[in-house]
């Protein structure tokens, strides 16, 4: 006897032969559980990434199981790592590449806020280039920690209002790191 | 078949001793690495000496790096490590220049290899080479207009806003 357990239909109407829900939680549920992650990884919390990647934690389970190499189909950017201020250009153009709707993920301590590096070379977190969703804390962050983080991801994608990057507080966010 | 002679620090230093008598001082041998001091208008001539000498062949160039000591007359340091992989010794030459006009010398005439570490020398200490074929930075942002290894640059990122210097205890 198999224990998969298939996610749950959103809060809706259910009738003989149809179920009618809002299109912004069908959306969201399709989109939560097919994210496309473009894993950028540039130190330690990488290798942990991998582990997450591998079959003992396995983030396929959650439906990322397709990791996007290519900035235009990927949903989910993964900055894990310490990013140079010489990689901060670099960073900002892989994510003005992605497609909206996208969401961006900070792993570790120097992703979010340069960890041990205050210095000179190093951005004090990936937030002074680019808009953050969802910071995993750890240096580096266990597996664990880094799944916890796709399901907040998760969280957001469900419970985003589709309108949301045509609002005004969306485009005045963008303005304040000069996208657009 | 010939002899193999060993090659030792004493052997070195009397060739270059013989042929630059006045241009090299302050000879010492931290952990058994020949060092010696030299100036800037020597440096290039006496590295091509150890290059060409069939003897001493130090053909392979270690590294080249930069050296602050602020309270120097001449504060500003360019160190070569030289390596005689035939003779299986190493050799180290520093130079000081002052703050004021810190030129020295190319070393790509001799080694191409010397241009990314006279590159890299140049970043962060503002060492300028004469004669470089592309003098320009190599590690950090091509904008940052200091020299962030000279003692007098603040390590810490100057940005930050959330750090009170109560809780550092300073």
């Amino acid at each position: 006897m198999s224990d998969i357990k298939i996610v749950e239909a959103p809060p809706g109407v259910e009738g003989a032969g149809f179920f009618a829900t809002s299109l912004d939680k069908a959306v969201g549920l399709a989109r939560s559980y097919s994210l496309w992650p473009l894993p950028f990884a540039t130190s330690c919390c990488g290798i942990e990434f991998m582990a997450t990647m591998g079959s003992h934690y396995d983030l396929a389970r959650f439906g990322a199981e397709r990791l996007s190499f290519s900035p235009r189909q990927a949903d989910l950017l993964m900055v894990m790592g310490t990013i140079a201020k010489k990689m901060a250009p670099v960073l900002r153009q892989v994510y003005l590449q992605m497609a909206e709707p996208r969401w961006v993920m900070a792993v570790g301590a120097c992703a979010s806020s340069g960890g041990v590096f205050d210095t000179y070379s190093v951005l004090q977190g990936i937030d002074e280039i680019i808009p953050v969703d969802v910071y995993v804390p750890g240096c580096p962050p266990r597996p664990e920690g880094i799944i916890d983080g796709l399901t907040r991801i998760q969280e957001l994608v469900q419970n985003e209002s589709l309108r949301r990057r045509d609002s005004d507080e969306y485009k005045q966010l963008l303005a304040k790191y000069g996208i657009q | 078949m010939a002899e193999v002679k060993e090659m030792n620090n004493q052997a070195v230093l009397d060739k270059l001793q013989f042929k630059f008598a006045d241009a090299i001082f302050n000879v010492s041998e931290p952990f058994d690495l020949l060092t010696i001091t030299t100036s800037k208008d020597k440096v290039i001539e006496i590295i091509q000496f150890l290059y060409d000498n069939e003897e001493l062949k130090f053909r392979f160039l270690t590294d080249i790096c930069g050296v602050h000591y602020p309270d120097q007359e001449l504060p500003l340091g360019v160190v070569y490590h030289l390596h005689s992989l035939t003779n299986n010794i190493r050799v180290r030459i520093k130079v000081f220049l002052p703050e004021s006009a810190p030129r020295i010398q190319t070393l790509t005439g001799v080694f191409l290899g010397a241009n990314w570490m006279e590159r890299e020398t140049y970043d962060f200490f503002g060492i300028i080479f004469e004669g470089h074929p592309d003098l320009r930075r190599i590690l950090n942002v091509d904008d940052m207009v200091a020299f962030p290894m000279r003692k007098e640059f603040p390590l810490e990122d100057p940005n930050r806003t959330d750090k009170n210097d109560d809780y550092f205890g300073r």
